[in-house]
């Protein structure tokens, strides 16, 4: 029998040797799912745990047989091979056992199933599209709408800085949500298959051009909460990180109020005329959106996406330009860029593109053009 | 009796024709079983190549190696060549080596069409790895080609779709061959049911290919139109779905990881009864199963897109379906253990493989279990999670049940035996490597790593380190295979004519090696 005393050093070894390994490493050998935070990704997880210990058991079993009969019946041992080859009696026990766990573990999937698909009375709906390669968020029962990127720098990816604590997974503008709500979620996407997914809310549904998919949240506590996207979208698939900041439902007001102010504001920026510099320092900060394709320097990918250096449509007429980014070119990565951009970041950004790069054209575009084209 | 006579008369000269010209002319069902697992081995190699770009990738946080667009390029060929390049072709070689030598058939009932099946894949591997050197590199959309991303493609898309054509094409001749073998050539005395495990899983296979790469062609070519001709078959803008694509081709994929499967389930069928020197136990509910696998399979696709926003009911169909195939596959691991349960058993390098087959398969098959639980699945659904679970299905169940059919048979083939000491260093580290490529991945895809990214969060690092370098002793590990094969090949002790203590079946009443025509006078089955 093992004295209290004993015990007790026991426990301190064996804590102590856990935080050994993960705070000298400093590494996280994360080996289950994310701890939840609403109540359907803890039904998930109880779920998972569940169907684990059940497979585990069948296969400790199954195996603990089949290791028992490899130790024991070898020929160098002796053993004289049994000649049987059939019981009809076997066969019916080893079917019917594995369909009775098969229900046993049905019932409780089936339940926790019917509740997530169930969309219905929720206090706030909003609405997620899929573009390449970032997220837009409209919140329509606000009337806030707006676009998040991923935010960690690009010499941190190209290892020329050290990666930060939240590396691929940060973005510009994360997307705002109420505690204790249930939050409905309309899934779709804008050009190819994404899928919103983050794993500490039990979320994850695809993302599908002409389909709104429908799915829900009851966040219970507040929190920064990180996913990513989980459907191949091509080349920055991996570079579309989700974040969901969950506050209180008065702060969650305040928010919204403020995002409604900066967008009115936003509106007036049209009417004004722009400075060359103007138009150039935003532009460079919008075309933070064409460079995942055409490259830091508009060099673009040779044969997959055309650059921008020198490019005929970069340097001839301003009206076929404003076009292609406006409208985009169907069939292609190239989206309809009205759609996500105000009309002084198109202009900023077609000025910044046709003097750059060694482009020199000299051309100024202003945002009332860009507004007479919608 | 006339016709037997004339055949036998044309027929006396006994060896191939020399030189290059033998390989592309012949019709011997074991010449051509031979290119195909040469084939086989050169993709593997080629497909493996890949996964060491991939993993050289993921080996650190950040861009070291590759850029995303060429990184997309490497997972979508890597699947590509491992699944039509390296299992498919690799097991059409044994059945053309064994088919006929297990059923007491001179040959392959169509040995012209059989030249010509083998004869395709060259040209569409040229196809298709030829894509990665046309402006904006090979295919990125994944093997799985989901539209509308393979819509955006550029020509290497196309080129993948004519290759898969070809495959298509290549595939189906070869099964219809291996049916009408089976069927018609048997030896007298040779009922269905004394047919050999692997020519049943093989019979079953080929009946699962003819049905579904027709729709697999189809599916293609319905992009190849949405792409070039103005179909707007998966463009919701003309009134198309997306989602179409994906139930076409699940309604041919999930039957193919059953063609990718089933010939394996038949290679340990073989492989345990002999080194447990006891008859396989439950031979008819081993057939029956399979039959109960093949036709499940049919009807549980959807189970790959569970994430789409299937209505409810559709998605408690395909759970239930897909939980029902653990049924049949139980039974076949019950019956191989109670194979095993009191034999004698020695193990030599094929058993060890296919006892560590029954192993690792099981544990892709109850991680298969886990993912058909609708609720689950939309954690695990793209996540690495998955990709460890095909890899303990498709490498520890077919690729390994391969390598231990390589060591079963080869001494057969070639009349010598492979160097013992040796094969058995190859297996285990193989089976070390892969459990410490692949383990990990079921933590990386519960922790939140999606599938199919060029770079990842800082939590995910230690274990890509490890599954990084398990990968890299993998790799190299397999060149050993490579050695041990063509050591063999070349000279050694002799092997004698059943090989195997317990070896039971007409390949092993033949001579090893066997003469190039065999059993032109069909044996007596008692």
């Amino acid at each position: 029998m093992m004295s209290s005393r004993t015990k007790q050093y026991g426990t301190i070894a064996v804590g102590a040797l856990l935080s050994l390994m993960t705070d000298v490493a400093g590494a996280a050998w994360e080996l289950n799912l994310q701890s939840p935070v609403t109540p359907i990704a803890m039904e998930i997880l109880e779920l998972h745990n569940l169907i684990m210990l059940v497979c585990l058991v069948i296969f400790v079993v199954v195996f603990g047989v089949m290791f028992y009969s490899v130790y024991a019946h070898r020929k160098s041992k002796g053993y004289q091979a049994a000649q049987f080859h059939d019981s009809t009696a076997m066969e019916i026990v080893w079917t019917i056992i594995p369909f009775v766990i098969l229900i046993g573990m049905a019932i409780p999937s089936t339940a926790t199933l019917i509740n997530m698909e169930d969309t219905t009375e929720s206090d706030l709906t909003v609405k997620i599209t899929g573009y390449q390669w970032k997220w837009r968020y409209d919140y329509l029962d606000h009337d806030v709408t707006f676009f998040s990127t991923l935010s960690t720098p690009r010499s941190q990816i190209e290892n020329t800085e050290p990666k930060g604590e939240h590396y691929l997974l940060e973005v510009d503008k994360p997307i705002v949500l109420p505690t204790n709500k249930k939050i409905r979620f309309l899934i779709t996407a804008n050009d190819v298959l994404h899928a919103w997914w983050v794993p500490k809310l039990g979320v994850k549904k695809d993302a599908i051009p002409g389909y709104i998919n429908e799915s829900w949240a009851y966040i219970e506590e507040a929190g920064i909460y990180r996913g990513q996207c989980a459907e191949l979208c091509g080349k920055d698939h991996g570079f579309m990180p989700i974040v969901v900041e969950a506050v209180s439902e008065q702060e969650f007001d305040t928010w919204v109020s403020a995002q409604q102010n900066v967008q009115v504001a936003a509106a007036g920026e049209a009417d004004r005329t722009w400075t060359m510099d103007e138009l150039l320092e935003r532009g460079k900060e919008v075309y933070g959106q064409c460079m995942a394709c055409h490259g830091a320097t508009g060099e673009g990918v040779p044969g997959a996406f055309p650059a921008i250096a020198g490019s005929a449509i970069a340097t001839g007429p301003v009206d076929g330009h404003l076009d292609l980014v406006m409208n985009g070119k169907p069939g292609t990565t190239m989206q309809a860029f009205k759609e996500q951009l105000s009309d002084a970041d198109i202009a900023a950004v077609i000025t910044y593109q046709r003097n750059s790069f060694g482009n020199s054209t000299g051309d100024m575009v202003q945002p009332p053009q860009v507004k007479a084209l919608r | 009796m006339a016709y037997a006579d004339t055949a036998h008369h044309d027929d006396h000269h006994h060896g191939p024709p020399a030189g290059f010209m033998r390989w592309v002319t012949t019709t011997n069902h074991k010449d051509i079983g031979t290119m195909y697992l040469i084939f086989s081995l050169v993709m593997f190699f080629v497909g493996g190549l890949m996964a060491i770009v991939i993993r050289a990738e993921l080996f650190q946080p950040g861009l070291q190696v590759v850029d995303p667009h060429f990184f997309n390029q490497m997972t979508t060929l890597h699947a590509l060549v491992m699944i039509f390049g390296a299992v498919m072709p690799g097991f059409v070689g044994f059945a053309n080596w064994q088919i006929p030598m297990m059923i007491g058939a001179p040959d392959m009932a169509l040995p012209r069409l059989n030249n010509w099946s083998f004869w395709i894949l060259p040209f569409a591997f040229t196809l298709l790895l030829g894509s990665l050197f046309v402006p904006g590199g090979g295919p990125s959309a994944g093997w799985t080609l989901y539209a509308p991303l393979s819509v955006q493609g550029g020509m290497s898309v196309d080129m993948t779709i004519l290759s898969i054509h070809m495959l298509g094409i290549s595939s189906v001749l070869g099964a219809i061959n291996i049916v009408v073998t089976i069927l018609n050539m048997r030896a007298p005395g040779m009922g269905l049911m004394k047919l050999p495990l692997f020519v049943w899983t093989w019979l079953i296979t080929a009946y699962l290919l003819i049905a579904v790469m027709p729709v697999l062609a189809g599916v293609v070519t319905m992009l190849l139109t949405d792409r070039h001709f103005g179909t707007a078959f998966f463009d919701p803008a003309g009134g198309g779905d997306p989602v179409l694509f994906q139930h076409v081709f699940w309604f041919f994929g999930h039957p193919e990881v059953y063609i990718l499967i089933l010939p394996a389930f038949g290679v340990i069928s073989q492989i345990i009864p002999t080194f447990s020197r006891k008859p396989l136990f439950g031979y008819t509910s081993m057939v029956l199963a399979v039959a109960a696998i093949a036709f499940l399979s049919f009807i549980v696709w959807a189970h790959h897109m569970f994430t789409v926003g299937m209505p409810l009911a559709g998605e408690l169909f395909f759970m239930y379906a897909t939980m029902l195939i653990a049924v049949p596959t139980g039974v076949k691991v019950f019956n191989w253990v109670s194979t095993m349960w009191r034999g004698s058993m020695t193990f030599e390098t094929p058993m060890l493989f296919a006892v560590s087959v029954v192993f690792l398969f099981t544990i892709g098959g109850l991680s298969g279990l886990m993912l058909a639980i609708v609720p689950a699945d939309f954690q695990y659904h793209d996540t690495y999670f998955v990709v460890a679970h095909f890899h303990y299905v498709l490498f520890s169940g077919s690729i390994m049940a391969m390598m231990g059919a390589t060591y079963y048979w080869l001494p057969k083939w070639a009349g010598y035996m492979y160097d013992e000491k040796l094969g058995k260093i190859h297996f285990w580290l193989t089976a070390i490597f892969f459990n410490i490529t692949f383990f990990p991945q079921h933590f990386l895809g519960l922790a939140g790593m999606p599938r199919r990214i060029p770079d990842y969060a800082l939590q995910f690092t230690e274990f890509n380190v490890v599954s990084s370098l398990g990968a890299f002793g993998l790799g190299l590990s397999q060149l050993l295979f490579a050695y041990i094969v063509v050591k063999t090949i070349r000279g050694g002790e002799k092997a004698t004519d059943t090989v195997w203590d317990g070896a039971e079946g007409l390949e092993w009443t033949l001579p090893s090696p066997p003469p190039y025509h065999t059993f032109a006078t069909p044996p007596q089955i008692r």
